[in-house]
């Protein structure tokens, strides 16, 4: 048997001081995974205690440090990592005919900073936690809260470094380590994601660290530019906080974009409709992300002119977005489509992110937003991205590419069980927040008068469901590491470079380096061919 | 040739490859340093625009002599960086040496006269939260303006302190012969992160400490 | 289905306005949705691997020609939806952020976790705002501490409360009743315990009540007082040796500024000049005023506030 990179070394060191992208892309998944399992464990409790009115389950102290706590993790140490770091550290290089990044030492750094970041932050857990919420408003997290606030500031001002190194790492890798013949438009559109991704990475992460930074101080020192008592401006954080955190949803829902559009092509066999489109989309996402960040500011108090700036940026913002959902379903026409685990995440993905998109655009309507903001239509609406949109989609890549990363398959009716039941049980859960949002129940709430129960209940409900369709493809896909049949190198018959090399690749993931003389996508020519 | 060879990573191709794969990753991590700086500038901005006065007054307070003369200093320092760019792509390893050294001299200098000028501030009582007093109006937003002062300068210095150290640690690769003509990266991207830290305190001291002078 | 809501009361004039632009979007949302759901479900059926549907492109170029002219067409029509409704949005929310001059002026001082809300006539009250039907009412609202949010769900509207600043909220309560208030920008511990409700009534009972209860002197007197009492007329009286301007009819006015300028003398301007006196001063006049900060409480301050409305109309000319 030849060597692969999982067998090109063994013991505990040859993994953490690798240089290799694909085991730092293995660190990476176990990393998250552990933190996405806690960031659930803090959501379980939390919908467990809003089956009633009444906080009987946990303090209202306790439940603010639970959405705290879901919120910095799942944010800043799942879902900003989630498919970049993972599933992209894998894939550039492998798409791209590289042997690996740019920066190999660099990329075990960023593991390195973020693990160190996910320290901090978990020991604020045990500590004694937060209780800010992950948006630190000020002057509450820096005059007010009595919490680990500065543990957990640290903590993702560190992983912020990771991120920025990460998107470095991958833009020059993009830029300057094509195969022979590989030019921008040959590119997967996974990795148009990535290069759009890592620009926003780049560009708006260190926005978000000095902010946190300034935050850090003010709270040592006493003083700051956030203090309102000295004469100092609190929404000056706001700005400045979410001129990162807009941008950073995109982070989360551009990479997830990139693995729909590769699994929908495969299992579509068929060409990406409109594949030059999809690319400047979802650059024009990461453009236009950094100028929308006043509609989280629409109550705020900035002026109502600034108010309407940014609801016409955010219009259209969305315009790129609907584009590629139409792109993904045009896709379909005259295809042959096939419906394997991963294809079913993606379909999924393209039904939640749709929803999510669509109530996008109730929010950056101006005078209903002044309704809905801080409601749970809010909740609602962006775990339709980032949960719906992004989890499924990566959900989808990682049952996609595992063959790959393992060389073994899995289960795939247990595969396909998990999927519909994720789909079925986020709807259940977030779909009943739309309706008790609109009806005025505000988000970061304990305790919520009685005519919102019947909503909060079946939300709980359907979070129990949501919670086994997460939970299952951890049983199977470790299953079928020990007893999946072994894969074949191109087990989906798809076209990546990724798929033109042995399952799992060897260590410098091409036995001789490839030359890419077609388009991407030729499944439809091929397939015309064969029959 | 073979110490060419030598020097490229094995997931470059060549040594042009690699060259250009790092002075692109310098550039974005400049573009970051320069966000980095405009959350500060930002900060800055606003809280001026609000209390134009105590900025005024704030400025009048600071030593502006010091802060000059480390203009100088750094604009020198830039300018022997740049001729130790030329060295290296000439082969000139003495010349090479001599000019990292003299940067790494001058960037110690400016940060030796910049703590002259904290312990300056401190014995005037300027320093913000530890022994701020100031007898004049605006007490509160005079205040302010010190915190962003010290913010800024202080962000800037750990940057001039980390060009130092990189500065001097290239300065003893190049005594070690690690440069040729063909393979410089390491001083050309050291450079540019040079330049930038310079160019961060064009801005800083006009905004800083000639506020009321103009 | 009186214990299965959908949707809230409605119980201001905005209220159908927001509902009209929520309706407009669940429809548009709707039928974008179905039709994306539709099309993916008819292609899943008819191109599933195995099916003998016809997949052959007769002519290549038209197929290219005709992709572009759908790309393009996707584009401008949502385009075209969304700028529709940005316009409306953005009218309903200007309209919200218009104030109406003939808006019943109302304070509203919030604290973790309470709402202080008190009426000109010197009514106060506690978690709790009664507002009269039919009339505009103008809260201009504060924090003592962190961010907090006013929000009135049947009425459709809500507005962040800062520190170290005045935001105001309008609305004209339509149907007499009790409605939730939700502090809906989280504020820390008992953020959920910052709850009330709105008690709207009709106009006669709402003058009943706001002469009941314990009053303690107009805001208007008790800012009078309190002006006297921290010797502000010394400068700003009639008699002053020090040349500080006069405050008679300063009220909505539009102040010179001495770097250039013009402000409104609002309540944000008063509060400004009292706490951060060097911030906008007026023109001819220098920055001699002191500050009060840490002197006076953000109850006193909307007294003041009061006071400076209650002499704003009898203004000597030459005082402009």
């Amino acid at each position: 048997m030849k060597t692969s990179y999982l067998t090109a070394g063994f013991g505990l060191w040859s993994w953490l001081a690798t240089r290799d992208h694909k085991r730092i892309a293995i660190l990476y998944t176990i990393s998250i995974t552990l933190l996405f399992f806690i960031g659930g464990a803090a959501v379980a409790l939390i919908r467990l205690d809003l089956l009633t009115p009444h906080s009987e389950l946990v303090s209202i102290e306790t439940y603010n440090k639970l959405f705290s706590m879901h919120g910095v993790i799942m944010v800043w140490f799942f879902l900003i990592p989630s498919i970049p770091a993972t599933l992209g550290n894998f894939l550039v290089p492998m798409m791209i005919g590289a042997r690996d990044l740019a920066f190999p030492r660099l990329n075990l750094l960023s593991w390195y900073l973020y693990l160190l970041g996910a320290l901090f932050a978990i020991g604020a857990l045990l500590a004694g936690g937060v209780d800010t919420g992950w948006t630190f408003y000020t002057p509450f997290s820096t005059m007010f809260s009595n919490t680990h606030v500065f543990a957990v500031v640290a903590g993702v001002f560190v992983a912020g470094f990771s991120s920025i190194l990460t998107g470095l790492n991958f833009i020059v890798t993009i830029h300057e380590m094509r195969a022979p013949g590989l030019t921008w438009f040959r590119l997967p559109l996974f990795v148009w994601s990535m290069y759009a991704t890592s620009l926003i990475l780049v560009l708006a992460t260190p926005v978000l660290a000095m902010t946190l930074f300034l935050i850090a101080v003010e709270r040592l020192f006493g003083i700051g530019v956030f203090d309102p008592a000295l004469g100092g401006g609190p929404l000056l954080f706001q700005h400045l906080f979410w001129f990162y955190s807009h941008p950073a949803v995109y982070i989360m829902i551009v990479p997830a974009m990139g693995v729909a559009s590769e699994i929908i092509g495969c299992f579509a066999r068929n060409g990406i409709f409109g594949y030059r489109f999809m690319a400047y989309a979802m650059l024009a996402i990461a453009g236009f992300g950094f100028l929308v960040w006043g509609h989280h500011m629409f109550v705020s108090g900035q002026s109502a002119y600034a108010g309407t700036v940014f609801s016409l940026l955010t219009f259209l913002v969305s315009v790129p977005s609907a584009v590629k959902v139409f792109n993904w379903a045009a896709t379909l026409y005259k295809g042959r489509i096939s419906f394997d685990a991963p294809m079913l995440y993606a379909l999924g993905f393209i039904g939640l992110f749709t929803v999510g998109g669509l109530t996008g655009l109730f929010l950056a309507s101006l005078g209903l937003d002044v309704h809905l903001h801080d409601t749970y239509f809010v909740v609602a609406h962006f775990h339709y991205i980032m949960v719906g949109g992004a989890v499924m989609a990566f959900f989808g890549g990682i049952h996609f590419w595992w063959p790959k990363v393992t060389g073994r398959l899995y289960p795939d009716a247990w595969a396909r069980f998990a999927a519909l039941l994720s789909f079925f049980g986020f709807n259940l859960t977030f779909f009943p927040q739309f309706i008790v949002g609109y009806l005025g129940m505000p988000r970061r709430y304990p305790e919520y008068p009685p005519e919102f129960q019947v909503w909060n209940v079946l939300s709980s409900a359907g979070a129990s469901v949501l919670a086994v369709g997460y939970a299952l493809p951890l049983f199977y896909l470790f299953w079928s590491l020990r007893y999946g049949p072994p894969a074949p190198d191109n087990p989906w018959r798809a076209k990546g470079l990724e798929w033109q090399t042995p399952s799992p690749p060897p260590p410098e993931n091409f036995l001789a380096t490839p030359v890419v003389a077609a388009e991407p996508y030729a499944y439809a020519d091929e397939d015309s061919r064969s029959g | 040739m073979a110490s060419v060879l030598s020097t490229v990573a094995p997931q470059f191709d060549d040594a042009e490859q690699q060259r250009a794969a790092a002075t692109l990753g310098m550039w974005i991590f400049l573009a970051t340093e320069i966000l980095f700086f405009g959350v500060l500038f930002a900060a800055y901005t606003l809280t001026r625009v609000r209390h134009p006065e105590a900025f005024a007054a704030g400025s009048r307070l600071t030593h502006v002599t010091l802060a000059s003369l480390n203009t100088g200093v750094l604009l020198t320092s830039s300018l022997t960086m740049a001729l130790a760019g030329h060295a290296a792509r000439t082969g000139a390893r003495r010349a090479l040496v001599a000019w990292l050294g003299l940067t790494v001299a001058l960037g110690a200098g400016f940060l030796a006269i910049k703590g002259i000028e904290y312990r300056l501030d401190f014995t005037e009582h300027l320093v913000p939260a530890l022994n701020f007093a100031y007898a004049g109006p605006r007490a509160d937003q005079v205040e302010l303006f010190f915190f962003v002062y010290f913010l800024v300068t202080g962000v800037h210095a750990l940057h001039v302190f980390i060009g130092v150290a990189a500065i001097a640690a290239i300065a003893v690769m190049a005594s070690r012969r690690a440069f040729t003509p063909a393979y410089f990266t390491p001083v050309e991207v050291t450079g540019l992160y040079w330049h930038l830290v310079d160019i961060v305190w064009l801005f800083v001291y006009p905004l800083l400490y000639l506020v009321s002078r103009a | 289905m009186e214990h299965l809501p959908f949707f809230p009361e409605r119980a201001s004039s905005i209220a159908a306005e927001v509902d009209d632009l929520y309706f407009s979007w669940l429809g548009l949302s709707g039928l974008v949705l179905a039709a994306v759901a539709v099309v993916i479900v008819v292609f899943a059926v008819k191109y599933r691997a195995g099916s003998q549907a016809d997949r052959g492109i007769p002519d290549r170029a038209a197929h290219e020609r005709a992709t572009h002219w759908i790309e393009i067409a996707w584009m401008a029509i949502p385009l075209a939806i969304f700028l529709a409704m940005y316009v409306w949005a953005a009218a309903v929310y200007l309209k919200h952020a218009t104030v109406p001059a003939d808006a019943l002026p109302i304070y509203v001082v919030g604290k973790q976790w309470m709402w202080h809300v008190r009426h000109p006539g010197g009514r106060r009250e506690i978690d709790e705002l009664h507002v009269p039907v039919g009339r505009p009412v103008e809260l201009v609202m504060t924090s003592q501490d962190v961010i907090h949010s006013f929000s009135l769900p049947a009425f459709r509207v809500k507005q962040d409360v800062l520190p170290g600043r005045y935001t105001t909220l309008w609305f004209e309560a339509t149907r007499a009743g009790e409605y939730r208030l939700f502090c809906t920008q989280y504020c820390g511990t008992a953020h959920s315990r910052m709850i009330g409700r709105v008690v709207a009534m009709e106009p006669a009972a709402f003058a009943r009540w706001l002469s009941g209860g314990n009053q303690a002197g107009t805001m208007a007197a008790r800012g009078a007082a309190r002006f006297r009492q921290l010797g502000c007329g010394g400068c700003h009286g009639p008699n002053a040796a020090v040349h500080a301007p006069r405050l008679e009819g300063l009220f909505g006015k539009p102040v010179p500024l001495r770097g250039g300028g013009t402000v409104i003398a609002d309540e944000g301007y008063i509060r400004d000049a009292i706490l951060l006196p060097g911030k906008d001063v007026r023109a001819g006049y220098e920055p001699t005023m002191p500050t009060f900060r840490g002197q006076i409480g953000e109850e006193d301050l909307l007294d003041i506030v009061e006071y400076l409305k209650s002499i704003g109309s009898n203004a000597p000319e030459e005082m402009r």
